[in-house]
């Protein structure tokens, strides 16, 4: 589909102007489970007068379906609202967040800013790895090894099958070897948490390639003299941009969420500390999980919206910009 | 002329790619190969190699007896209901859940707030979805005091079961539900109102259109999302840790009690053992999950 709605396909190749191609940009994968988008069904808004087929239901049960689940789902978030305001002699302040940031508490909360350093070090790192580990590779192989295609994506989505616990029981003697050689400082870890976020990143970065034609791009930019580097970067990045950047948001939040790998290897990360801070002070680990479960929500929000943007811009056809 | 340029640049293309030798392309796979190698094949390697050793590294089967254990036996029981019954729950709120959604338009704002909604519960809650139900139903959590000020019951009165498995059940089914959405969601939108139509202009009725096509249609996706429900539950370890610190009714804390101590059950290698145990269970989990997954893209295209 995103063939038919390209304009000016050899153009685009040209190093110095990246930029038109990125209209087939890809959908951001949303941290779907099946990759397969449904097609924008042009159909749904019923503007010929004729049967009103729709299969969506009816406004009503719509919104009692969506009012009871999500009065549901509201409850335990709004509980810890609700728990983290309460005064410690009855009534309700704020006097839980403000102890937050009382230098007085410094030592009482901080691991949670040991924590919270550890996981920003590791979100950074897992970061890396996939920009320049795992997006190198899949460019190769598409350009390359067409028929690793399959074996690559059974390999990056293996670790949805393997549960975290299981890992950590093969982790354990390798990070005591990674310990020896170069200490157990915390961002090691991102090694094992590269591989965890390997399917969310895969197939967020794989639905960019699909949507641009790598190879005509490379080619193009390599018969005007470009080298392997500036393709990479001039011309093959800045096409994938929606692609790189969901992957990395969504290796963030995977990153910042991890508790099972951190707590078994003992190794401090936001999640680890929030879990210690809990049995102290309860208030302030639930502050801080409302904090971060926000902060989660609009990282996933942030993709979802980028993904939107480059699908309409896919799918209404390019007016040419003379 | 686009598709004669494109023919142009392939034919130069396939020129180039027959005079260059590839081997520094191979070259190019060998990090991530490396380290895929290293930490994913070496971890699962070991964890499923493990339970098969002794303490002194000869191979014996020895160990494997651990799994007749009552205690293991059990924990796997409890870790199958609780999967079972979780995702069963998950899978039909959800799937009413995705239904309504699409009252929406795709790509409208509320079905990308349900989308981020639904991708932190699901994926990213963990130890933060215990916390939630602690101040939920905990000891001095908001619906247990509203239950015993306001109704007199006293919803504990057989003890705290919210930090044992039964206490498990409604934290699961919280990232169950959105699970199901962020993967049946897709192929409910992906019905064709075509299809609808087709069945009203040939004389059937809309309940024709769900028994007869949306229903069968939609039959393996529900399944194939129920599998991956399953294998979510199951292999789920930071909120059940977070909420029981000492138990160890379902598998993946009876891994943590064998990690953490030496011997279990007078045992070696336990955590190894059970690791196998999940891997099995896993595998023939996420086996299913596929070949349903592949029927069910058939209607996806």
């Amino acid at each position: 589909m995103a063939g038919l709605t390209r304009t000016g396909a050899p153009s685009t190749g040209m190093p110095g102007t990246p930029d038109a191609a990125a209209s087939a940009a890809a959908s951001a994968a949303a941290p779907t489970v099946t990759p397969a988008a449904p097609s924008p069904s042009g159909a749904r808004a019923p503007r010929s007068g004729r049967v009103r087929a729709t299969i969506a239901p009816r406004r009503a049960t719509t919104w009692v379906i969506l009012g009871v689940v999500g009065l549901v789902f509201l409850i335990p978030i709004a509980s810890m609202v609700e728990f983290t305001l309460r005064a410690t002699g009855g009534g309700y302040d704020l006097s839980h967040y403000t102890a937050l940031l009382d230098p007085a508490n410094a030592g009482k909360y901080a691991p949670i800013w040991r924590g919270l350093q550890g996981s920003f070090l590791l979100a950074i790192t897992t970061v890396a790895i996939v920009l320049f580990l795992l997006a190198p590779t899949m460019i190769l192989v598409t350009l390359r090894f067409p028929k690793l295609r399959r074996p690559l994506e059974f390999l990056c989505l293996l670790p949805l099958s393997i549960p975290a616990i299981v890992l950590v029981v093969g982790l354990a003697p390798i990070y005591l070897a990674i310990g020896r050689a170069v200490g157990t400082g915390v961002w090691t870890l991102a090694f094992a948490y590269g591989v965890t976020v390997l399917p969310y990143a895969y197939r967020a970065i794989q639905a960019n390639l699909d949507a641009i034609d790598v190879r005509t791009l490379t080619e193009a930019a390599r018969s005007l003299g470009a080298g392997w580097g500036s393709v990479l970067l001039k011309v093959l990045a800045p096409n994938l941009r929606v692609g790189l950047l969901s992957a990395s948001l969504i290796s963030v939040a995977v990153v910042l969420g991890e508790f099972t790998i951190a707590s078994l290897l003992n190794r401090q990360n936001l999640q680890t500390a929030l879990f210690v801070v809990n049995k102290q002070d309860p208030y302030v680990a639930v502050i801080l999980a409302l904090l971060a479960l926000l902060f989660a929500f609009l990282l996933l929000l942030l993709i979802g919206r980028v993904g939107t943007a480059a699908a309409l811009r896919r799918s209404t056809p390019r007016k040419d910009p003379t | 002329m686009t598709s004669a340029v494109h023919a142009g640049v392939g034919a130069v293309d396939s020129g180039r790619r027959r005079r260059r030798a590839p081997a520094p392309a191979v070259l190019g796979l060998l990090p991530f190969g490396a380290y895929v190698v290293v930490f994913l094949a070496l971890p699962t390697g070991i964890a499923l190699a493990s339970g098969l050793f002794t303490a002194d590294g000869a191979f014996t089967l020895d160990n494997l007896a651990a799994l007749t254990d009552p205690v293991i036996l059990g924990a796997f029981w409890n870790s199958t209901w609780l999967s079972f019954l979780t995702a069963a729950i998950g899978a039909v709120v959800g799937a009413a859940l995705s239904y309504a959604m699409l009252g929406f338009p795709e790509g409208g704002r509320a079905r990308a707030i349900v989308d981020a909604a639904s991708g932190v519960l699901a994926q990213f809650g963990g130890v933060m979805l215990a916390f939630a139900f602690i101040a939920t139903i905990g000891l001095q959590g908001v619906v247990t005091l509203l239950l015993q000020d306001a109704f007199g019951i006293d919803i504990f009165a057989d003890g705290a079961w919210i930090y044992e498995l039964p206490g498990l059940v409604l934290p699961y089914v919280y990232f169950q539900v959105p699970l199901m959405v962020i993967t049946f969601l897709p192929a409910l939108a992906g019905l064709k109102p075509q299809w609808l139509e087709a069945t009203l202009t040939l004389g059937g009725t809309r309940a024709a259109f769900w028994r007869k096509v949306g229903i069968p249609v939609l039959a393996p996706s529900f399944l194939a999302s129920f599998l991956l429900l399953i294998a979510n539950a199951f292999s789920s370890y930071a909120t059940a840790a977070a909420l029981s610190s000492q138990g160890s009714s379902i598998v993946p804390l009876q891994i943590r009690t064998a990690l953490t101590s030496e011997t279990v059950l007078g045992r070696e290698n336990v955590a190894g053992v059970l690791a196998l145990g999940m891997i099995v269970i896993m595998a023939v989990v996420m086996t299913l999950y596929a070949l349903v997954q592949r029927r069910a893209a058939r209607w996806q295209a």
